[in-house]
């Protein structure tokens, strides 16, 4: 899978997940949260839905890894 | 036992509904177990020919505008992944508490109840100030805070009684457990959801929040069963089983999230030994009725734009239960048609709500046509009550309505009819029996945004986190 498609699929699960925000406005390099009306709770419905669609895993030490959408497709491209 | 669930939900209201939303929607096989035949609970709904109520619902409080960062709202609303505009969000025109000597008014723009209390009270202003920057910078949510009294902190601040109880007066009809004061994280809790933030009403009433959790359930794959009353939550060694309904149904599930109240969650629980000399959680001393009249015209049409009222006759504020059926010199009365958008009521008619505190031991004890004749007498009272908010009011009534402390017992299951539960909260949700959480008034959070958040922070906690 290309980053491209992991980038995709971070952006569709942001989309289910912040159905009030404009996903097509992030900018892949600054925090998520600045951007985006997502709190702990919210980060915590991503990695969910990540194992839920995915089966993608992400421990709870590797949350940091989801603050942008760069840090996202570089740690997550090789799960996938 | 033959069918095994990840969660049983008690109670189909705001609360069981959200949480139970939360965990099906990450693939937990769960149940919600309803004793009645609709949902809601303490906020639910009935049809009288052509017109349609609410129960309880006079106001959803916590309104921000769509789009609002952070907020119990948008955050509660981001968790059940249901957009803002489908809540279609009607706002207050403006709301009053009205005591002898003084009047103060507020709308959802905080700066115009700021500016009222600048010119009513000038020389609190400053103090009123440093009190709200405090409530802005102090965390009501923490599932970890202590229960200490809200009127002990608020008069560090201010030292004009007469303001604090008209502040009080509000916050404490609309969500305190406790007579004449209230847990100061509830007391935050509140001063947000009303003051800082502020009242709305869903186009449709609350039908409409109810259908988009019951849509949002069905289509995460939810089960519901109506009709099904839990006589006991089954643990054994203290940890959870399952539960047995009152036509003696067994359902198996490794944990139970239960909505129905504090003391009456415990009471369907058998205490093992080791515990039974724990005192029981406290039944909360508060109970309410209502009057619900129809009229011929709208409330504008006889000179009246203010939303709800907090009306108090004399300058302190007794929130207490009253000595006798009820106390009609202090009420809330509510015109559901001043909200901006008034059109899915019935055309040209108008409505009223009327809230006093009443006292449950004395409605129970009433024969049937005692009671009867005292639900009459309570409604006279309302509009007598009406009438003095309202000094134009010249409507005739085309039909009317009343509940009291027993009609809330008998419908929600609330022990002595009350409102806000407990006095004894369990913020966490932890219960003294492992799998057996609470949520809803009794976890601590209030209002109709409130019990839905309950609901979600309770599933992710005790739910999706482990």
């Amino acid at each position: 899978m290309t980053a491209q498609d992991v980038r995709q699929i971070v952006v569709d699960i942001i989309a289910d997940i912040a159905v009030d925000d404009d996903v097509t406005t992030i900018d892949d390099a600054t925090p998520l949260r600045e951007q985006l009306d997502l709190d702990s709770m919210d980060f915590l419905d991503i990695v969910m839905e990540l194992k839920k669609r995915h089966k993608v895993e992400v421990p709870q030490e590797d949350y940091p890894q989801l603050a942008t959408m760069n840090s996202c497709v570089e740690y997550l491209t090789p799960k996938f | 036992m033959t069918k095994k669930y990840d969660t049983i939900v008690i109670g189909a209201g705001m609360s069981g509904l959200a949480a139970a939303i939360r965990l099906a929607m990450f693939g937990k096989k769960v149940c919600i177990l309803e004793k009645h035949f609709l949902t809601g609970g303490l906020n639910s709904y009935y049809k009288r020919g052509k017109r349609k109520f609410d129960v309880g619902l006079h106001a959803m409080t916590n309104f921000v505008p769509k789009g609002t960062k952070r907020k119990p709202l948008t955050k509660l609303l981001k968790q059940l992944r249901i957009p803002w505009d489908a809540l279609e969000l009607s706002e207050q025109k403006s709301s009053l508490i009205q005591f002898p000597s003084e009047k103060l008014m507020f709308t959802n723009d905080f700066e115009v109840f700021r500016t009222e209390i600048a010119q009513k009270f000038p020389h609190e202003i400053d103090n009123f100030n440093k009190f709200v920057q405090y409530i802005e910078e102090f965390n009501e949510v923490a599932l970890d805070n202590k229960t200490y009294m809200a009127k002990d902190v608020a008069k560090k601040f201010i030292k004009d009684s007469q303001l604090i109880e008209m502040i009080f007066c509000p916050l404490l009809i609309y969500g305190s457990a406790w007579e004449n004061d209230m847990d100061f994280s509830q007391f935050v809790i509140m001063f947000k959801s009303i003051y800082l933030e502020g009242f709305c009403r869903p186009n449709g009433g609350v039908r409409t929040i109810l259908n988009l959790l019951m849509d949002k359930y069905e289509a995460v794959g939810g089960e519901l069963i109506f009709k099904a009353e839990v006589v006991k939550v089954i643990h054994s060694g203290d940890k959870v089983k399952g539960v047995e309904l009152k036509d003696g149904t067994i359902l198996e599930c490794d944990k139970v999230i239960s909505s129905m109240g504090h003391p009456e969650t415990m009471a369907v629980t058998q205490e093992s030994p080791t515990i039974t000399n724990e005192k029981s959680p406290a039944v909360g001393p508060l109970s309410f009725c209502e009057s619900i009249a129809c009229l011929d015209k709208k409330p504008t049409d006889f000179g009246f734009d203010h939303t709800i009222v907090f009306y108090n006759e004399s300058d302190t504020y007794n929130y207490r239960k009253p000595e006798t059926l009820f106390d009609h010199t202090s009420a809330v009365a509510c015109f559901p048609n001043n909200f901006q958008h008034d059109d899915d009521f019935v055309e040209g008619e108008g409505i009223a709500r009327i809230t006093y505190m009443a006292n449950y031991k004395l409605w129970k004890e009433l024969e049937r046509k005692v009671y009867l004749e005292h639900k009459n007498d309570l409604f006279e009272k309302s509009i007598e009550t009406i009438k003095r908010i309202a000094p134009g009011f010249d409507a005739n009534i085309l039909f009317k309505d009343v509940f009291t402390p027993t009609t809330i017992e008998r419908y929600t299951g609330h022990f002595e009819g009350t409102v806000y539960g407990s006095t004894d909260k369990l913020r966490d949700g932890r219960t003294s029996i492992e799998g057996l959480y609470l949520c809803g008034t009794d976890q601590g959070f209030l209002g109709i945004v409130g019990a839905m958040l309950s609901g979600i922070s309770m599933a992710n906690l005790h739910g999706l986190m482990e």
